[in-house]
């Protein structure tokens, strides 16, 4: 028997031995025989069901279970309504594109082609070959419609379950806190490259299904063959998810400072606002090469001959940074943080 | 202070939790959980309950203080130490636009050595366990409040458990579902497992508990087997009422039993038991002619100690 007086100090007034007793578990429960139970008994309980067989069966793999925990967290992912109708909007968007392309082509190339940037060019070329939708739909998309799908997921995968309490239990499981941050990233980077390629295939079928299709001239010049057009088209995907991927790692940081999803959803959302207003001011020239959404359309490279990889390759280690810092920060807040939701 | 490697379950060495903003909700905390007991831990509402199953489980670090789980050092025991640890922390908490099952299966999915191929097994164990099997297939956003705390007690009891614990396990349960509860307690208990179940009331858990702890603003006031805690008022004793209109003859009788603390009221009056048999006072208070409506001998309960210990007000500590 201890017992703790006010300054906390415990007295022990334990004979030596009671300890065994006291241990010898719940024989000496003093309950009455409880009346009908529609918690049943199960005939050869759980535990020692569960127990009798788990020595047999060996622990599944550490890999095995990370590849258990990312196949849950898609399945949450992909499967709520929410994600689904941020990917069919996504969808849907190239098909506005190319329909409106198609019925006012000419003015529209026109309009485009004095704009600034190789956007406009790519825009110009729409007309000529239907491949070209799936660039234009991407650097158009990539500005914000994309981070905006992005934030969503990535900004709620920590504070949309401290929210919800889910976390308390992920945690209890025990989840460890640096697989399930990992396992969340991967899994937020699965959805970039989804919501990617949702884009470029909605818009490589609108496009071979409103305009010519073939070989395609290059804004260099030369000519390339459809079936390199459409590798092409496979390398921006990749680059653009990596673009997207890097904001996925912003937004987790934010995750993890908040138990409110909305709230790291919108500041996300708001970083990539500001951030573009700031790329187009010009008295800040000198800090534009720092800024992510500067480099996230950087893929023009892909449609010269031979594709032109310096952009691109800066532009990957931009990505590749803001992954390393942002993904410092959510871990080591995430590690550190006490779960009080 | 016991080490606890083998004998315990759970044993705290000065755990302190103070938040952000000074607010120190545990304070000094010596627990010891022997292994295969029952133990209540029980305090008022705001005393540290849950902030202390929180810094056991490793959600919450606490800001002094060491304790082991299962026998495992924490917080490094936590992979050891949590597959076998089956836990219900302030209520539940699951996806409601799942389904019960498949919410048992993200949970497990979380379990790294918990073994797929029998998830669908253990997931449907459970859920017969708690009695949830007919709405299994049901979206959790259609639960109602005592389904919910059901499903949290079936995940908690996922796997093969060495230690429970559980967090006001009857929360929102009507009588009927309570006394399940502490059915499924028991019976869990038989198998071996130790039961860690926290609660603001004595009443709910003393038919179930071997050992109490009870709480008061943040401190241990006291811990040990159920006898160990009654022996805390033994001092105390036995009090004899006796309900009567001639209250001025009953006290003279009493006293002249020699009781002590001999006194009258409106309509009774009163004494301590002492070593006097009750039947003997019956006998002399008959035998003196006094109209007895009715004599209770009322012992010191459990319910007195803790009461005692946590004191009786309404209003919440801190
Ligand atoms: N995140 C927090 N920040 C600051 N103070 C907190 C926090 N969580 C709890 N507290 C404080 O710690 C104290 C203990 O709270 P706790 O939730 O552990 O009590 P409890 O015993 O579980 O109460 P109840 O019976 O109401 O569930 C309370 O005074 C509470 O206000
Ligand atoms: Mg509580």
């Amino acid at each position: 028997m201890s017992t703790v007086d006010g300054t906390g100090i415990v007295t022990e007034a334990e004979p030596a031995g009671k300890g065994a007793t006291a241990g010898s578990g719940p024989a000496a429960v003093p309950e009455r025989s409880s009346g009908g139970a529609g918690l049943r008994a199960v005939p050869g309980g759980l535990s020692a069901g569960a127990r009798e067989q788990a020595p047999a069966s060996r622990p599944p793999g550490a890999l095995r279970a990370w590849w258990r925990l990312l196949g849950s967290e898609a399945g949450l992912t992909f499967r709520r309504p929410r994600n689904l109708a941020v990917l069919a909007v996504l969808a849907a968007i190239p098909v506005l594109i190319g329909v409106v392309m198609r019925l006012f082509a000419e003015p529209l190339a026109a309009g485009a082609a004095d704009g600034p940037g190789n956007g406009g060019a790519i825009f110009a070329q729409v007309a000529g070959n239907g491949l070209f939708l799936t660039f234009a739909a991407l650097s158009l998309l990539v500005q914000l419609m994309l981070p905006v799908a992005v934030a969503v997921v990535a900004g709620d995968a920590v504070a949309g379950e401290a929210g919800a309490g889910t976390l308390r239990y992920l945690l209890t499981a025990p989840a460890g806190r640096t697989r399930l941050l990992a396992v969340k990233y991967g899994n937020a980077v699965l959805f970039c490259l989804a919501a990617v390629s949702v884009i470029a295939v909605s818009a490589l079928v609108i496009g071979l299904a409103l305009f010519p299709a073939g070989p395609i001239t290059l804004l260099s010049g030369t000519t390339i063959s459809f079936a390199e057009g459409l590798l092409r088209i496979g390398l921006v995907v990749l680059y653009v998810t990596a673009g997207m991927a890097a904001l996925a790692a912003v937004a987790l940081a934010l995750s993890t400072l908040t138990e409110a999803a909305i709230g790291a959803i919108a500041a996300t959302v708001v970083a990539v606002i500001v951030t573009q207003v700031l790329s187009v001011v010009p008295q800040l020239s000198w800090l534009h090469p720092y800024l992510l959404p500067q480099w996230w359309n950087g893929f023009d490279g892909v449609l010269r001959d031979p594709v032109a990889t310096a952009e691109m390759g800066q532009g990957l280690l931009v990505f590749a940074a803001y992954t390393a810092i942002f993904g410092s920060i959510a871990w080591a807040r995430f590690t550190g943080k006490d779960i009080t939701s | 202070m016991t080490t606890g490697a083998g004998d315990h379950s759970i044993v705290t060495r000065g755990l302190t939790k103070r938040f952000r903003g000074g607010q120190v909700a545990v304070d000094d905390l010596h627990l010891s959980v022997p292994r295969g007991s029952v133990f209540g831990f029980l305090g008022p509402n705001g005393s540290g309950k849950t902030t202390t199953i929180r810094m056991l489980l490793g959600l919450v670090t606490p800001t002094g203080g060491a304790w082991e789980l299962l026998g495992a050092p924490m917080p490094g025991g936590i992979p050891a130490a949590l597959p076998r640890v089956g836990a219900l922390v302030e209520g539940p908490a699951f996806y409601p636009y799942l389904s019960g099952e498949a919410n048992l299966r993200r949970y497990d999915a979380a379990d790294p050595a918990a073994d797929p191929r029998t998830a669908s097994r253990r997931i449907a164990l459970a859920l017969e366990r708690v009695g949830l099997s007919a709405a299994a297939r049901k979206r959790y956003r259609a639960y109602s409040l005592g389904m919910r705390q059901r499903l949290a007690i079936a995940a908690a009891l996922l796997g093969p458990r060495e230690l429970l614990v559980l967090d006001e396990p009857t929360n929102g349960l009507d009588p009927q579902g309570t006394r399940e509860v502490r059915a499924l307690v028991k019976e869990i208990a038989a198998d071996g497992t130790t039961v860690f179940v926290s609660s603001h009331l004595l009443a709910e858990v003393e038919q179930m508990c071997t050992h109490l702890g009870v709480m008061r603003t943040g401190r241990l006031v006291a811990q040990g087997s159920l006898a160990e805690l009654r022996e805390l008022n033994a001092g105390e004793t036995a009090v004899v009422r006796v309900e009567t209109p001639d209250t001025a003859e009953a006290a003279s009788v009493l006293a002249g039993l020699g009781l002590a603390g001999v006194r009258t009221g409106d309509g009774e009056a009163g004494a301590e038991l002492g070593a006097v048999a009750p039947e003997r006072i019956t006998a002399a208070l008959v035998a003196a002619g006094v109209a007895v409506r009715g004599l209770a001998v009322r012992r010191p309960s459990l319910e007195d100690v803790f009461v005692g210990l946590t004191g009786e007000g309404f209003d919440v500590d801190g």
